[in-house]
């Protein structure tokens, strides 16, 4: 039972991990751009098959650092060629926007790899247990977390430290007095695009390696993402990265003893937080009206 | 700003042009004489009609109120799951399950809309998809009630009687598609009345300046949910109308991606307009059976056409027409 349980908790963990990291690129475009990014889910799996490509030319090392910036650079030009001329319009036409192109992007993932599932190869310091005793642990999962977590922690770092990020933090407060300031504020949110969708394509990357690619692989993690950003709170970073990893970690602890419940739970807790504290865990409020 | 707010009435005249009225129900009456010279079939004007009230229910909140809903397909697969249960478990009734379903489908948009009035924008639309996938997970998982996956089976709809004499819908066909043309009908009717009541009218008071609505003393909050409880409502009707039409209900019906297809429809006739919604529907009912009669490569067409529509034709067909003609 400590086994299972522990299986359980390392795969929340994980699971978490990726909600987390998928959730704050989502949350960074949001937050700064107004835009629902339908097609999040397919920057990722863009990511995972761009290091499928890559990997035989630069080995996995290789394509784990060049396929998630390749990612950012198409949502750079994604981000200028559409993204940018509905900033101005209504809601409704960002969302249409994004869920037709994530209707393109999974249909050319599979026009060009095929509908079936593909394997992305691991180094084999990464394929082995890390105990016998331990044996569902490999090594490649410690090396998620730990990407996940190191990432994160410069994602921080960045919009701590740096000009720029101290630009997009004070235009996810209040856009137009950042405009007024003299800052370019197109340039701002085509970069600050381009880093969430780095972010979906790193998460593409290691999810390949854990769960195997598919062209609609982004799918599954896109609505438990959205459901981080509201249960941690719009408009907080940290909140989507405590949401991410709560709901990662509820559903993985439910699957031990009710397995059908998983995703129950984590609509579960979006119910609970609307009804409760509807600003979100770590939310500030008003954000959400 | 201040053409919108002019502009609306001439917009409503528009709508209510005696010509173009006779023009949609003379052209929806003679379906079954026209449509197969286009080589379409009935079912596919029973589809039309469906959606059609589908993105009109929608657009009582989308295009009238200024509010965006990107989960309508939950009620709507609410009410085709509501009718399909009620049809194969309870009671063999076509009229009891039409009631059962909307209810169903209404009552739970109803419930829901108390919880996220107060968000506006993208986050009002953000808990809208994410809670109706809820329905989806739902429908999906729970096997032995729904059908899961494979959808809820073995109902099908039953004659109606009407103490004189007994409606056959049980057959496909022009008996059919009038039953759901009379539905439509009342339906518009009464969506027609809700927006010409001092009620609708405040609606679009809200949309056209939430701020100035709410120091003239609207309540705005509760106009907002009554309008998404109403549109729920129409939407669910919709929903119990697609379930009787296929003999079936499946997930998909309740997915998000059904959402973002009423919207598009919604756009594509024109977000403002009454009768767009339904013009939309019927451009893409019949675009979408096309296509994907065509090519496998369906998706990629239907994400451009939606890319098109948001990038170059955002006013849609009734609203470009309107503009032209002001």
């Amino acid at each position: 039972m400590a086994q299972v349980i522990l299986f359980n908790v390392t795969n929340g963990l994980i699971i978490g991990a990726f909600y987390v990291l998928m959730a704050l690129g989502l949350s960074l475009i949001l937050n700064l751009s107004n835009v629902i990014n339908f097609a999040h889910g397919n920057f990722l799996a863009l990511g995972g098959y761009l290091a499928y490509a890559l990997s035989p030319t630069l080995g996995y090392w290789g394509a784990l650092v060049v396929s998630p910036l390749l990612v950012g650079f198409i949502g750079l030009v994604v981000e200028r060629l559409m993204i940018r001329r509905i900033y101005n319009r209504d809601p409704v036409y960002s969302l249409l926007l994004t869920f037709g192109l994530a209707f393109v992007m999974q249909d050319i993932a599979r026009y060009i790899w095929g509908p079936n599932g593909l394997p992305l190869g691991l180094p084999a310091v990464l394929a082995q247990p890390i105990s016998n005793n331990l044996f569902f642990i490999t090594w490649y999962r410690i090396f998620m977390v730990a990407v996940v977590i190191v990432s994160v922690a410069g994602l921080f770092a960045f919009l701590r430290y740096t000009r720029i990020g101290l630009r997009i933090r004070a235009g996810t407060l209040d856009l137009e007095t950042v405009a007024t300031l003299g800052i370019n504020v197109r340039h701002l949110r085509t970069f600050n695009f381009a880093v969430g969708c780095f972010l979906a394509g790193l998460s593409g990357v290691l999810a390949a390696g854990q769960i195997g690619l598919n062209p609609n692989m982004g799918d599954d993690l896109l609505m438990p993402s959205f459901i981080a950003i509201i249960v941690g709170g719009v408009g907080s970073l940290i909140g989507t990265l405590f949401g991410g990893l709560l709901i990662g970690m509820a559903a993985a602890l439910t699957t031990v003893f009710y397995p059908s419940a998983s995703e129950a739970v984590i609509y579960g807790m979006l119910m609970a937080v609307l009804l409760l504290r509807p600003r979100g865990l770590i939310g500030e409020e008003g954000m959400m009206s | 700003m201040s053409t919108a707010i002019i502009a609306a009435p001439e917009r409503r005249a528009a709508n209510r042009h005696p010509l173009m009225l006779i023009a949609i129900w003379a052209a929806l009456l003679t379906v079954p004489l026209w449509l197969p010279f286009l080589g379409g079939y009935t079912a596919l004007a029973g589809r039309v009609l469906v959606f059609g009230l589908a993105a009109m229910g929608l657009n009582l909140l989308l295009g009238f109120t200024g509010v965006l809903s990107f989960g309508h397909a939950a009620y709507f697969g609410l009410g085709a799951y509501g009718a399909g249960l009620t049809l194969r478990y309870v009671v063999h009734s076509t009229p009891v399950a039409m009631l059962a379903g909307t209810l169903l489908g209404g009552l739970a948009g109803t419930l829901f809309g108390l919880l996220i009035v107060h968000r506006r924008g993208v986050y009002f639309a953000m808990c809208t998809i994410a809670f109706g996938q809820l329905w989806y997970y739902l429908a999906y998982s729970w096997n032995s009630f729904t059908g899961g996956f494979d959808g809820l089976r073995d109902f099908h709809r039953e004659p109606i009687g009407f103490g004189l004499f007994t409606l056959d819908i049980t057959q496909g066909g022009n008996t059919f598609y009038y039953f759901l043309l009379a539905i439509f009908a009342v339906a518009a009717a009464v969506m027609g009345l809700v927006l010409r009541s001092p009620f609708g009218r405040t609606l679009i008071a809200i949309r056209e300046n939430e701020r100035r609505a709410r120091f003239l003393g609207i309540p705005v909050e509760q106009h907002i949910w009554l309008s998404f409880s109403i549109s729920c409502f129409f939407t669910a009707l919709a929903g119990t109308l697609y379930a009787l039409l296929n003999n079936f209900a499946d997930p998909m019906a309740l997915h998000y991606s059904l959402s973002g297809y009423f919207v598009v429809m919604t756009v594509i006739g024109g977000m403002r307009t009454f009768w767009g919604p339904l013009l939309g529907a019927a451009v893409f009912v019949m675009l979408q059976d096309y296509i994907s009669s065509m090519t496998v490569n369906w998706m990629s067409f239907i994400g451009v056409i939606f890319i098109l529509v948001v990038l170059f034709f955002p006013r849609g067909l009734l609203g470009t027409r309107q503009r032209s003609a002001s």
